[in-house]
């Protein structure tokens, strides 16, 4: 069998926040009516945390649901199960319309941590961070490529981008992330 | 620079998370219009100094298209709305008309 490997096999950068590939991560990109209760069922089922409702992201340890669009979820799931979760899904949704799709390999995650954390998501996207919380997806581009982001934590952000963009990503953040460049703004 | 609102996803953001989609409520005339209806639909477009409404796409966040109503010569946007409609609703008439009064675009003003 294959080995598996994540993007950057889980490469670290310290600076004024610490920036760390995260590693194999399951995701599914799951479209369908969220509205119908056979969906919910289903989504909040497979990975045991609450329907998110607009912009929101509800996770649990390797699990979660964040809302993507009106009609569109990312499932967050244990990297080696995402192919059961499809099955299961597949069961719970007969006669259901929806698409469900394992994109845990089209896909490279990151952990941006430490006190400066917002301010490194910040010099790289068009968000105001002083307004983001826990339980929030945003859906934006980190300086010149698509990606999404929740926090994690207190000062803990994940960052979610293509894999094919995941050695930029981890340069932009390491530039954003280097030693001296706080700017404060954030208390 | 724009400071557009989605309608879907509720995010307001900068024009570089939006890629604009040219004008907004064209009516296409396809297979069987007549010659003159078939030209208006591909290249007649509105150049207005003032009111315009445009269509707009959240590339860099929830995908959808939506509609725009904004002022081309102040950068003002006046409103965003649903793409599911033909023509701009009332609320974004009214949005419109308390800052620029007397205004029209095509046929609606
Ligand atoms: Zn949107």
């Amino acid at each position: 069998m294959s080995e598996l490997r994540s993007a950057l096999a889980g490469a670290v950068f310290d600076g004024i926040a610490k920036v760390q590939e995260a590693g194999l991560c399951g995701m599914i990109a799951f479209r369908g009516d969220l509205s119908a209760t056979k969906v919910k069922n289903a989504v909040t089922g497979v990975t045991g945390v609450d329907m998110p409702g607009q912009r929101g992201c509800n996770v649990g340890g390797d699990n979660g649901l964040a809302w993507m669009s009106p009609d569109e979820l990312l499932i967050m799931v244990e990297h080696d199960k995402a192919e059961l979760v499809l099955e299961t899904l597949a069961k719970g949704l007969k006669n259901q319309h929806y698409m469900a799709e394992n994109v845990s390999d089209a896909r490279a995650v990151f952990t941006v941590t430490g006190k400066h954390a917002a301010e490194v998501i910040a010099k790289l996207a068009p968000v105001d961070m002083s307004t983001f919380s826990v339980g929030e997806i945003r859906r934006t581009r980190l300086a010149q490529v698509p990606a999404a982001f929740w926090m994690h934590g207190e000062n803990a952000y994940t960052v979610v981008c293509f894999r094919s963009a995941a050695d930029y990503m981890f340069g932009i953040l390491s530039m954003a992330a280097q030693e001296g460049s706080e700017v404060g703004v954030f208390g | 620079m724009l400071i557009l609102e989605c309608p879907y996803c509720g995010v307001t953001g900068e024009e570089t998370e939006f890629h604009g989609g040219g004008e907004a409520h064209i009516k296409r005339f396809g297979p069987g219009s007549s010659d003159a209806d078939f030209e208006t639909y591909l290249f007649m477009r509105e150049n207005p100094k003032g009111v315009h409404f445009e269509r707009w796409r959240h590339v860099n966040g929830c995908g959808k298209w939506f509609h725009a109503a904004r002022c081309t010569m102040t950068l003002e946007v006046f409103g965003t709305y649903s793409a599911q409609t033909f023509e701009p609703p009332k609320e974004i008439k009214d949005a419109i008309s308390a800052k620029r009064p007397g205004w029209s675009w095509r046929e609606f003003s």
